[in-house]
């Protein structure tokens, strides 16, 4: 049981850049041959300012984790839910500064008997700290 | 463009256990229960499985395949089901609305799609679905 005094809690900022070479790499992995994640011409001719990222690249740019010190058992851990919201679009070159909240701890009984959840925001903002994304996250934890 | 259109139905390749390595490398997400057979099978599942998010990517792939890349303002999915290797997942997806307003914070408006999408495996099962905003 996960306790619900976490909530809030804050991981500290992180400033990342969006890389063109990860772009290509999270394309490959998820195997999208679209080249506009790969060739920044093919990028332009599709209208595009820069290479852009797919659209659930967000997922690749890694917070600090605020779960440090809880004890999270990774072999009971399952994704429950993913929400991304784009104030605007993602692309090669871009700062980014990440932070990652603990929104929601609860539990839950079901089928699969009693279960934590715990719900994850991350903030992304630009350096002049205009929001670029924002992501939620439920991960369930089996007991 | 009108509600009740499908998109054109993404077909990926059948899941390797390479593909997640891959993925893990790429997200960094190095839960070892998709990569180490022995960590999963000691968690007591018959063999690694994929990444949600990668099943989520797939369906993000769909919509930009559709309408673009840079094109989805908001993606939303439910994780319902496990993929396993060699599982061949298809992504569909349906509009069910249309729109012009422009999402908040972003200048001028935008024409706009609400779309619902689905991951299933080759034996039907759903295992994603959600909700997406697209730029058309």
């Amino acid at each position: 049981m996960i306790s619900r005094e976490h909530i809030g809690r804050t991981s500290a900022p992180l400033t990342v850049e969006v890389e063109r070479g990860h772009i290509g790499r999270f394309a490959d992995a998820i195997g999208d041959p679209n080249p506009i994640y790969r060739d920044e011409a093919a990028a332009r001719a599709a209208g595009h300012p820069r290479i852009p990222a797919p659209p659930t690249f967000a997922a690749a740019l890694r917070p600090n984790d605020p779960r440090q010190g809880l004890a999270i058992d990774w072999s009971k851990l399952l994704h429950g839910e993913q929400e991304f919201t784009h104030l605007r679009p993602l692309y090669a070159g871009d700062t980014l500064v990440l932070t990652q909240t603990i929104a929601d701890v609860y539990e839950k009984t079901g089928k699969a008997g009693t279960m934590d959840f715990l719900v994850l925001e991350t903030t992304a903002r630009d350096p002049a700290g205009a929001i670029v994304y924002l992501a939620r996250g439920t991960i369930v934890v089996k007991r | 463009m009108t509600v009740g259109d499908r998109l054109p139905e993404l077909v990926k390749p059948p899941i390797e256990r390479i593909q997640l390595v891959k993925y893990a490398g790429a997200s960094g997400d190095w839960n070892r229960i998709h990569v180490e057979e022995g960590f999963a099978t000691a968690a007591g599942y018959p063999s690694v499985f994929a990444h949600g998010m990668l099943s989520m990517a797939f369906l993000g792939q769909l919509l930009s395949d559709w309408v673009g890349g840079a094109r989805v303002r908001r993606l939303a999915v439910r994780f319902k089901a496990i993929t396993w290797p060699g599982d061949v997942i298809t992504c569909r997806g349906e509009v069910t609305g249309l729109g012009t307003e422009g999402p908040e914070g972003e200048a001028g408006s935008e024409r706009l799609a609400e779309v619902r999408v689905w991951a299933e495996t080759q034996k039907g099962t759903i295992t994603a679905e959600g909700t997406a905003t697209v730029a058309v």
